[in-house]
């Protein structure tokens, strides 16, 4: 069984002091060598296992012949943003997972491939796409993966879109949450600003709820709206010293270095202390993106800690293989009890108790329990929790009207809409976990949106 | 960007600015507040909204120099625009009829304190108020405090205006010699701290606008987190006003200690790039 084309990687004692990418992605050579191992088979399994439904056999029958432009017309059917996807998409579990090479060898790295021919045309404009104009406005509130991917395609459809943000850069968590290293904002510039080229309008500062109503925005002349505010609440662990110094949520720390760019402090006006002693709390892709940025920032050492073991970590086994790479200690079945801290209330201390495996719960998850009596302490002076979000709650408690489920998620019909008429949503807000499920909301909405204004409107 | 439209010194290294921000003025209520960011390079300072003009468009900031971003946003003009103004966050102050409030401020606080007590006014509440300042040239607003204030008293730790001593001095003899329903307080942390202690033996309500650090200003970030009855709340998103009796005083302070070596740096960094040193020894 023939072996995929690894892609070449930096010496991570060299990357990890830099926030450049890990890799400069395959060369031609290397994609042509790797789109070829493809079978492409009559019953594709690949397609299946993509979120979006991209069609990765055609894709990759046109890199083989080394047809980058036509592959990128092949994934812009279901997908807007393939340069994103490529980096960040979970392919391991979803259409690498299910390719039919993985069965007895290795799966072809279809992130691999999508992020090449994405990378190859991406100064590459719409020029081919013909856009009949309405002037229908359309107001998208969330400049995330949702709220880009429903605003391009309804920009694509013909309709007036404008989108609110309420921080002072768009993207959403691919400005905010993922760091650098791993998605160049570059890129996400030149995705957002092609959008921009089309017509799309942004207006910053803008926080929906506050600025302006969901009714201002109708009385503004907006026939529809979506909304794609996303996942941006921090869960806290509810133990003691929790708000000790130095003690930072994920979302804090990264929006630090990645929005604001505090890595360049004072150049750049935002501080961000740089821990020496760092332990991560949590398992999950932004565990592992916030103990990477801890590394880039200096530390001398870095600790995950997570209750369950390393099977059951969320995190990207590709990632994780990076953080290790990198010199971050994973101390799996482990649980914070305690923060400790000193005279001035900096954080000194983790204690921590060692957990086992205790059964499996009724989702067939498995539970773990902690070990009575194992309690010990791991010197620190930084700790970065990265216990997951929930929704933001923001405009739902402002909106009455919105319903909400009992976690605070937004409640949609088949057709996404909301519980106010013309008012939709989709992404993190509804629910979902990853970029690529908020973006296939997003243009599941936008269609659903489209069909909602025809009948509306009588289009 | 978001014009510099009027622009006047009002004490000492104490500005007014009244910025374009048409949405934000048309929306806002007494007690929230805006963040500002300069310049691409620029950090998010939240500062609370001093007056609005909906009709104008204009949003009245009123700021000190104190740290980097607000020395910055001195030197700016009249004519100007910064990067960056979003609002109005927060929740607004509760208005309604108490029936004798007393105001506290402590330095800048009279400014976030005028539409406050502006606003206690109009329903029919008397108003003392007490602003409390190091000397005479920090006293701001002393017009307009005097127009919505029944009672109005200066205190200066120097005595070089109204009364020698400190706000709480006065705050006391207040609430020893009058029925006092609410007290508003908005000021330095251990300020407020206090006005809280004197208060709480009286068994007098007290409501205190907390400035603890803010990133987003939207609840995302957590870095605004403040105890309040042992219950973690968010100052952006669930304050910035809180009851004074239930506030964790201590911890508050200690989490604005967070970053201030790193603010000297900025600081020191801005003005060594404003002043020509080539003949400094």
């Amino acid at each position: 069984m023939s072996q995929k084309i690894k892609m070449l990687e930096r010496k991570s004692h060299i990357r990890k002091k830099d926030f450049k990418q890990i890799s400069a992605g395959y060369t031609q050579k290397e994609m042509i060598k790797e789109s070829k191992r493809c079978l492409q088979c009559e019953t594709p399994m690949c397609i299946k296992g993509c979120p979006v439904g991209v069609n990765i056999r055609d894709f990759i029958r046109y890199l083989s012949q080394n047809n980058p432009i036509e592959a990128v017309k092949v994934l812009n059917q279901k997908n807007n943003f393939p340069a994103v996807c490529g980096r960040v998409c979970p392919q391991e579990n979803q259409c690498e997972k299910t390719c039919i090479l993985g069965k007895k060898g290795e799966s072809i790295s279809i992130g691999n491939l999508e992020r090449y021919a994405a990378d190859v045309t991406i100064k590459n404009d719409f020029d081919d796409i013909v856009i009949k104009k309405n002037d229908i406005k359309i107001a998208i509130i969330g400049s995330g993966p949702a709220g880009l991917t429903c605003g391009g395609d309804l920009l694509k459809m013909g309709y007036n879109v404008t989108i609110y943000e309420s921080l002072h850069d768009t993207g959403g968590v691919l400005r905010y949450g993922i760091p650098e290293f791993r998605l160049p904002k570059k890129i996400l510039d030149i995705e957002i600003n092609k959008l921009k080229a089309l017509g799309l309008k942004v207006v910053l500062n803008n926080l929906i709820g506050k600025t302006k109503t969901i009714q201002n925005l109708f009385d503004d002349g907006y026939k529809a709206i979506f909304i794609a505010v996303g996942a941006g609440l921090p869960v806290f662990p509810k133990i003691p010293g929790e708000n000790l110094n130095h003690i930072y949520c994920s979302n804090e720390f990264l929006v630090r270095v990645n929005l604001m760019r505090s890595f360049d402090f004072p150049n750049y006006d935002t501080p961000v202390y740089r821990g020496k002693n760092v332990i991560i709390i949590g398992g999950g892709n932004t565990a592992i993106d916030s103990a990477r940025t801890a590394i880039r920032l200096g530390a001398e050492s870095v600790k995950l800690v997570y209750r369950r073991s390393e099977n059951e970590m969320p995190a990207r086994k590709e990632e994780q293989k990076h953080a290790k790479e990198e010199n971050v200690e994973f101390i799996t079945l482990t649980n914070p009890v305690k923060f400790i801290g000193n005279e001035k209330k900096f954080v000194k201390a983790v204690e921590c108790i060692n957990m086992k495996f205790d059964k499996l719960d009724s989702s067939g998850r498995k539970n773990f329990k902690e070990i009575v009596g194992s309690n010990y302490l791991i010197d620190t002076d930084m700790v970065i929790l990265a216990l997951g979000l929930r929704p933001n709650p923001i405009l739902t408690s402002l909106t009455k009207e919105l319903h909400t489920n009992k976690l605070g998620y937004l409640t949609i019909d088949n057709n996404f809409m909301t519980s106010i008429p013309a008012v939709f949503a989709g992404g993190d807000i509804v629910g979902g976990a990853t970029v690529i499920e908020a973006m296939g909301m997003g243009k599941q909405a936008a269609k659903a949106i489209d069909n909602y204004l025809k009948i509306n409107n009588k289009l | 960007m978001y014009k510099i439209v009027n622009k006047r010194e009002i004490g000492h290294k104490v500005h007014s600015y009244e910025i374009y921000a048409p949405e934000i003025a048309k929306n806002a209520r007494a007690g929230q507040f805006v963040i500002f960011r300069i310049n691409d390079k620029g950090e998010r300072v939240p500062l609370t909204i001093a007056q609005t003009k909906p009709k104008e468009g204009l949003v009245k900031i009123i700021f000190q120099e104190i740290g980097k971003s607000t020395f910055h946003l001195a030197s700016l003009n009249e004519g100007d625009s910064i990067r960056d103004f979003v609002g109005p966050l927060g929740h607004p102050t509760e208005i309604k009829k108490y029936g004798t409030v007393v105001a506290v401020a402590g330095g800048v606080g009279a400014a976030e304190v005028l539409p406050v007590i502006k606003e206690l006014k109009k329903v029919g509440n008397k108003i003392i108020t007490i602003i409390g300042a190091r000397c005479k040239d920090l006293i701001i607003l002393e017009d307009e405090l005097e127009q919505e204030s029944d009672i109005l008293l200066f205190v200066t730790n120097d005595g070089t205006s109204g009364i020698k001593g400190f706000v709480t001095d006065v705050l006391k003899n207040i609430v020893n010699k009058e029925q006092i329903d609410i007290v508003y307080a908005i000021g330095p942390v251990l300020m407020m701290k206090a006005v809280s202690e004197i208060t709480k033996e009286k068994h007098i309500k007290t409501i205190v606008s907390l400035n603890p650090i803010m990133l987003d200003g939207t609840g995302m970030c957590g870095a605004c987190r403040v105890t309040v009855r042992g219950v973690m709340k968010f100052a952006c998103v669930d304050g910035p006003e809180f009851d004074a009796h239930g506030v964790h005083w201590e911890e508050l302070h200690s989490r604005l200690e967070l970053f201030k070596n790193f603010e000297k740096v900025s600081l020191d960094n801005f003005k060594n790039y404003k002043e020509c040193r080539c003949h400094k020894k």
